[in-house]
Parts: structure tokens; C-alpha cells; sequence
């Protein structure tokens, strides 16, 4: 390979490969893009629901949801997935990019997938959500979109996988993988198994949609299609948590308390993952209670031991940092002094908290048998996964973004102010739609429903009227949540437009990344010297928040009629 | 740091931290606890999911929930004409879903046990009962039956809270309990 493909990273030392560098950048813009159009879709969505605007009418609704789901969940993630894949692998390993052309093929197949099933569904005749339930259907290029989508992927893992032998055959690192790359390995095998599971569903539901195929039966449609769409989420924890080490070492120098303890935390993701679709089917007919409290419980409840051990090990391991860098004072003094004006690390932070309080806790109390049937089809649910996967993943992949500008794009950021608030209102924003939807549907009200006053119905029924408050805040904390959103775009896009070029000059005397010794841990018999109070005082808040609220659960389940 | 190779090759070998370890067991525990919730709340708690269900086809059960409303229609609604349904106590009572609708009415007497049959003649529904907020998958091709005891009497709504289309926040049931 020719040197001239490298330049060296003025900051990091590390050899970054141009081509690599190329493919990161196209997949972060357009991942963003689809953030874009996704959280304006998503706007729309959350005025129409505040019951005193209702924004558009039932069929713009029904689309704008369609979209919504789509274009955010499945584009703008996956897009930025494999943007830090690529990161993940060729960058952090110094190593070349597997077949860059391949790599630019798998992103113009997915380009292609992601604008066909847009057009798809803006034409209106596919209005039919992103779960896409048979016999419901969709315009055929709305699946054949997404299998493109789902195929270009597929490609862009093997560019990984490929990066992957190639940096071990030229010896580019010594030893194992570092924990990000490890996280990125993970999540790079839950895809695999989640595409596969999405061609299963998805190419007969194809077939089925031109004709070629017969009736498909809709409960195992039902159960493959949640081997897709959950799995996929596990796709999202991986890599979500893999950001949150590399913005903590990055921005206060934190290391792994436990390289040991990480790694099989991310382990415990790949191996529970299997039939953790069954979490989706606790209502449905047909399917025996053993099986649901089976596969419940060893997938959802050793995967979530997973993410409860990150939990402790990432502020964890900022709490040590954050120690040797001199606030070793007091219980807190640590994190009252931690970077909080820097977008990265907030974003970071906030990301580890909300998806822990709102996405963590709700996810294993909606996954317990019994307790779905007070939640199950209720906006509690979106309310649940606007706290992962928005309080969370997108959080944490905006907070890495505001590295990547400076030291990929290798652009100084514009609007400095701006890019310190955009954290804290998107987060704010976030846990807004996040515990408004869940105290609406913890009070009943529908998801993916136009009217919840029902007034076209045969028959009337009301809501409480707490449950149209909780909409109306609802639609405010959207409101919040888009300008965060916008401000994010400004201040990325803005910069890397127009931001101040970085060369190698200007970035050794304006570092963007943590310039301390930072934190050594994890020697060799230390195992009696950790000190994490603070860490341990929020863990353990964190954890009687959980039990507290999984009761409380329990107890509203129990003045519901007696079933059986 | 999380993004270079381990420093110490070897890592796998060093021990762990009497806090992650106490983590880690908490967490693990906290996990079989809530595993065995869900068993204890199958042996004694009363509300719990019944596992019967037959494969159906949707003539065949829209005729079955249609003779039954034949034999126990004690009205119409005054609105929407829609058959008001009351089945004797202990009994089998039978809705359906299709677009866009729940139908018939039941009524039935608090205090006593149902077995209630639900099902759909075409897409999936969901069956939204509130406010008492119970929530069930509605398939096609499947009859679910389970035993419901109503516990309080009133008015109560079928919200159909899974997506079915255009007509789906129009699709609202009625159930009414009485004393
Ligand atoms: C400005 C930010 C956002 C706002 C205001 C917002 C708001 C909403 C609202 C109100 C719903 C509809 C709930 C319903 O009626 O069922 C919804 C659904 C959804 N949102 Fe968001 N959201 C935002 C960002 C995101 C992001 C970033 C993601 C994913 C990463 C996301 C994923 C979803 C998904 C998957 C659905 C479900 C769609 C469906 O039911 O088919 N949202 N969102
Ligand atoms: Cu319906
Ligand atoms: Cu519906």
C-alpha cells in the first residue's frame, strides 16, 4: 500500500487512511441528512398527536409516521453505524481500508435502498410503518428499498470484517483490538444475524407484494420480522456504548476500569440476543407462556446485565480519570468538574444517564410477560425507545460527531456557544417526548393513532384529561427536541462547510482531545485500590430508581380485571 | 485508553474489582428475581395471559360470533345500531375486529367470569380495553380465548391500538359491565 494513501493524525498519532477517511466522512453527511428529514417528519408527527394543534390530517399523519420511523431508526443509525465502523476498524487499527470500492458500492446500494423507500412512502401508497405488518401493504419498491438498504449493509459489515484480517495479517496493532473496536466487532456480528433475519422476513414480503407469493401468516411474520427490528436495537446498544468509551477517553482521558469486565459485557449482547424477539409477542395468540418466560428472561435479562455493567464501568472509568486529573477531592467533585461545556462529553454523559433511567428500566418492565398487557401497543412504547434510542444512541452519536469534525473533517466547529447548548436541549428535549409518551400510555392512549378523541368513532370514549396534558407536553418537548436538533445540523454541517481548516500545525497547539497523562488503572493487582464513590452512589441510585418502578408496575398490573 | 490495544496483553488475567464483582452479582440477581416474578405471578397472581388458541378461519369464526350475538342480542345500540350483546354469566362470549370495527357490543355483569374470544377476519387489530387498559395482539387466522372477571362496572372503550390503516382511529368498541 502506498504511504501516500496515510497522513498521520497530528493529535492522536494515529495512521489515517485516506480512502477510509472518504468513506467516513459520506456516511456521517448522509446519515445526518436522514436525521434531518426523519426529525422534521418526527415534529410533524408530535404536533398532530398534541391533541389543541393536530397538525396534519390522518393520511399526511399515517405517512409522516411511516417516514418518521424509517428514516431515523433505520437510516440515519444505520448510515452512522457504518461510518463508525469504518472508524472503528481501519482508523483505530492504523490500518487500510478493505476495498474502498466495494466499501463505495455498499454505500450507493444503501443510498439507493434508503431514497427508493423514501420516495415509496411519499408517494402515499405505503403508509404502512416500518414494522410494515402483513397483510398490510406497501408499494413493492417500499421492501425492495429496504432490502437494498438491508444488502448495501450487509456489504459494508464485510468491509469491516475484511479490515479486520487484513490489520491482523500486516500486524498494524499489537495485541487484542482496543475495547472500541471490540464494541464495533459486536455490533458488527449482531448485524449480521439481524440482516439475515431481515431477508428472511423481507424478500418473500417482497414477493408477496408483487404477486408471487401467497398469503403470509402474520404471526411468523410477527416473530421473524422482531428477530430484525430487535436485534437491531442490540445493533444500536453496542454501538452506542462503544461511543461512550471512546468519547470518555477522548475527552477526559478515561480508561476501561476493566478491560476484562467490558469485554464481556459486550459478549453477553451477542450471545442473549437470540429470540430476544419474543419480548415483542407477549400479547399474542398461539404462543405458550413458557416460552415467552423462557426466552424473556435469559435474553432480555443477561443482555440487560450487559448494559447494567457499562453502566458502572463508563462513568466509572471517568470517575477515575477525572480523579487523576486532579478532582480527587469529595464524592462529586469529579463530575461537577468534568467538561461540561464540551459538547462531547455532555452529550456523552447525558446519553449514559437517560438511556440508563428512561430506556434501560422501561425496556425490562414493558419485557416481563404479565406487565405488558398494561403496556403493550401503548405510546409507553415509544416513550420507551425515545429514551434509548434517541435519549441514547442519538445522543451518543452526536456527542462522538463533535470529534470527528475536528479530527476527521479536521474543521475548527462554528458557533462554539451554540454547539455547548445543543447537548443539553436535545437531551432535555429527548426525555420530554421520552416520559411524556410514557405517562400518556401509562395511561392508556394508543400509539400510531391519529385521533385520540375519537371523533369520527361510532361510539365515544374519552381519555383522562391528564393523558391530552401529557401530549400537549409532548409536542413542547418535540419543539425543544427539534431546535436541539437543528442546532446540531447548523453547528455540524455550518462546520464543515465553513469551519477553520485544521491543519497539522493549528491542531498541535488547539488539541482537540484530552491532553493529560490520563488515568492508569487496571494494573496488575490493583484490584483493592479502586475508588469510584461517586460512581457507586449513582449506580446505586440508578438501581433502587429500577426495582422502585418495577414494583410500582407491578402494583398497577394488579387492580387490572382479574385474567387468566 | 478505550481506543488503543489493551496495555497490559494479558488482561484477561487480571483480577477483578471487588466493586464490579458485587456489580455484577447484584445485577445478575436482580435479573433471576425478576425471572421468578413472572413465574410467581402465574402461581398467584390474577392476572395473568390464558395460552388457548386455535387456528381459525375468519368465516368460520365471524359465523360463530354471529350466531352467538343472534342468541343473546338483547338490544340495539341507539347511535350505531350496533347489536348490544349480553351472554349469560360463565359463558363464551365472542368479538371480532375488522376494518373498521369491534363488533357487537357485549355487555356483560361485573363480578362474573367470561370467557371472552377474540379474533380478526382480516388484518391484525389491537385490542385496547380502557380505561381498565388491558392490551392484546389481534391476528387473523387465530382465535385467542381467555377468562376475564370484570371488576367494576361502566362504560368501557376497544381502542384498536395497532395500526390497520386509514380507518384506524376510527375504530373504536364499545363494552359495557353492569352491576
Ligand atoms: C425531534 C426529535 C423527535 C421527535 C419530536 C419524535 C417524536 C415522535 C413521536 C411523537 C412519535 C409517534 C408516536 C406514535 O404516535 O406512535 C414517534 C415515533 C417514533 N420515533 Fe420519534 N421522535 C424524534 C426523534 C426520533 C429519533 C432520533 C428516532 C430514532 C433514532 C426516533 C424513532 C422513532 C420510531 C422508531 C417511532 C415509531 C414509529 C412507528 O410507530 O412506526 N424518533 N417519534
Ligand atoms: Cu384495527
Ligand atoms: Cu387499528
Amino acid at each position: 500500500m502506498s504511504n501516500l494513501m496515510f497522513r498521520t493524525c497530528p493529535e492522536t498519532g494515529l495512521k489515517v487512511h485516506g480512502p477510509a477517511e472518504a468513506l467516513i466522512k459520506a456516511n456521517a453527511v448522509v446519515a445526518v441528512v436522514f436525521l434531518l428529514i426523519g426529525g422534521l417528519f418526527g415534529l410533524l408527527v408530535a404536533l398532530t398527536r398534541w391533541q389543541a394543534i393536530h397538525l396534519l390530517p390522518a393520511d399526511l399523519f399515517y405517512l409522516a409516521l411511516t417516514a418518521h420511523g424509517a428514516d431515523v431508526l433505520v437510516f440515519w443509525i444505520i448510515f452512522f453505524e457504518v461510518a463508525l465502523l469504518y472508524f472503528a476498524s481501519a482508523i483505530l487499527l492504523n490500518c487500510r481500508l478493505a476495498t474502498p470500492r466495494i466499501a463505495w458500492a455498499a454505500f450507493f446500494l444503501m443510498l439507493a435502498g434508503a431514497v427508493m423507500a423514501n420516495v415509496a412512502v411519499l408517494q402515499g401508497e405505503s403508509s404502512v410503518m416500518f414494522t410494515s405488518y402483513v397483510p398490510m401493504k406497501a408499494a413493492p419498491h417500499f421492501y425492495l428499498g429496504l432490502i437494498l438498504f438491508a444488502v448495501g449493509t450487509l456489504v459494508a459489515v464485510a468491509v469491516f470484517f475484511g479490515t479486520l484480517v487484513i490489520a491482523k495479517q500486516e500486524k498494524t496493532y499489537s495485541g487484542s483490538v482496543p475495547l472500541v473496536t471490540f464494541g464495533a466487532v459486536t455490533a458488527a456480528i449482531i448485524a449480521v444475524y439481524t440482516i439475515a433475519s431481515g431477508a428472511i422476513i423481507l424478500i418473500p414480503t417482497f414477493l408477496w407484494s408483487v404477486g408471487l407469493v401467497g398469503e403470509i401468516d402474520t404471526l411468523t411474520y410477527r416473530i421473524v420480522w422482531w428477530g430484525f427490528g430487535h436485534s437491531s436495537q442490540q445493533i444500536n446498544v453496542a454501538a452506542q456504548v462503544a461511543c461512550w468509551y471512546a468519547v470518555a477517553a477522548l475527552t477526559v482521558g478515561a480508561k476501561p476500569i476493566s478491560e476484562k469486565v467490558s469485554r464481556f459485557a459486550f459478549l453477553l449482547y451477542i450471545c442473549f440476543l437470540l429470540l430476544a424477539s419474543a419480548h415483542h409477542l407477549l400479547v399474542d395468540p398461539g404462543i405458550s407462556s413458557e416460552w415467552k418466560v423462557f426466552n424473556t428472561s435469559y435474553a432480555l435479562f443477561l443482555a440487560v446485565l450487559g448494559s447494567m455493567i457499562h453502566g458502572m464501568s463508563v462513568p466509572g472509568a471517568i470517575e477515575v480519570a477525572q480523579r487523576k486529573n486532579g478532582f480527587a477531592h469529595g464524592v462529586f467533585t469529579w463530575l461537577r468538574k468534568a467538561p461540561w461545556g464540551n459538547p462531547a462529553f455532555a452529550g456523552m454523559f447525558l446519553s449514559v444517564i437517560l438511556f440508563g433511567f428512561l430506556g434501560g428500566i422501561t425496556g425490562v418492565i414493558m419485557g416481563t410477560e404479565q406487565l405488558n398487557i398494561i403496556i403493550h401497543n401503548t405510546l409507553y412504547v415509544p416513550g420507551h425507545f425515545h429514551g434509548t434510542v434517541v435519549a441514547g444512541t442519538t445522543l451518543a452519536f452526536m456527542s462522538i460527531t463533535y470529534l470527528v469534525v475536528p479530527l476527521i473533517f479536521r474543521r475548527e466547529l462554528i458557533f462554539k456557544r451554540l454547539a455547548q447548548l445543543q447537548p443539553y436541549l436535545f437531551g432535555l428535549g429527548a426525555m420530554g417526548i421520552s416520559v411524556f409518551m410514557m405517562a400518556a400510555g401509562t395511561l392508556g392512549v394508543s400509539r400510531r393513532h391519529w385521533d385520540m378523541a375519537f371523533s369520527d368513532a361510532p361510539f365515544s370514549f374519552d381519555y383522562p384529561p391528564a393523558a391530552f396534558m401529557m401530549m400537549g407536553l409532548n409536542g413542547m418537548s418535540a419543539i425543544v427536541a427539534s431546535l436541539g436538533g437543528v442546532a446540531f445540523i447548523v453547528v455540524i454541517v455550518g462546520s464543515i462547510l465553513f469551519g477553520k481548516k485544521r491543519d497539522d500545525a493549528f491542531a498541535k497547539e488547539n488539541p482537540v482531545i484530552f491532553q493529560g497523562s490520563g488515568a492508569t488503572v487496571a494494573h496488575h493487582g490493583d484490584a483493592g485500590s479502586l475508588k469510584i464513590p461517586g460512581t457507586t452512589i449513582l449506580v446505586a441510585v440508578f438501581f433502587l430508581s429500577f426495582v422502585l418502578y418495577y414494583f410500582v408496575n407491578w402494583k398497577y398490573l394488579s387492580e387490572v380485571w382479574p385474567l387468566s | 485508553m478505550a481506543l488503543t490495544p489493551p496495555d497490559d496483553r494479558l488482561w484477561w488475567k487480571q483480577p477483578l474489582h471487588g466493586i464490579e464483582l458485587s456489580w455484577i452479582t447484584i445485577s445478575f440477581l436482580w435479573g433471576l428475581l425478576m425471572f421468578g416474578m413472572m413465574v410467581y405471578w402465574h402461581l398467584t397472581g390474577d392476572q395473568n395471559l390464558s395460552n388457548e388458541a386455535y387456528r381459525i378461519n375468519p368465516d368460520v369464526y365471524a359465523e360463530k360470533v354471529e350466531a352467538a350475538a343472534e342468541e343473546y342480542m338483547v338490544r340495539e345500540d341507539e347511535n350505531s345500531g350496533m347489536p348490544v350483546v349480553h351472554p349469560p354469566p360463565g359463558s363464551d362470549v365472542y368479538m371480532l375486529a375488522r376494518l373498521w370495527e369491534w363488533w357487537p357490543i357485549l355487555e356483560l355483569e361485573e363480578g362474573k367470569e367470561y370467557r371472552l374470544h377474540l379474533s380478526s377476519l382480516d388484518w391484525m387489530h389491537g385490542f385496547s380495553l380502557q380505561p381498565a387498559n388491558i392490551n392484546l395482539q389481534i391476528h387473523p387466522n387465530y382465535e385467542m380465548v381467555l377468562t376475564v372477571t370484570p371488576d367494576k362496572a361502566g362504560e368501557y372503550g376497544v381502542v384498536c391500538n395497532e395500526y390497520c390503516g386509514i380507518g384506524h382511529h376510527q375504530m373504536l368498541g364499545k363494552l359495557i359491565v353492569v352491576k
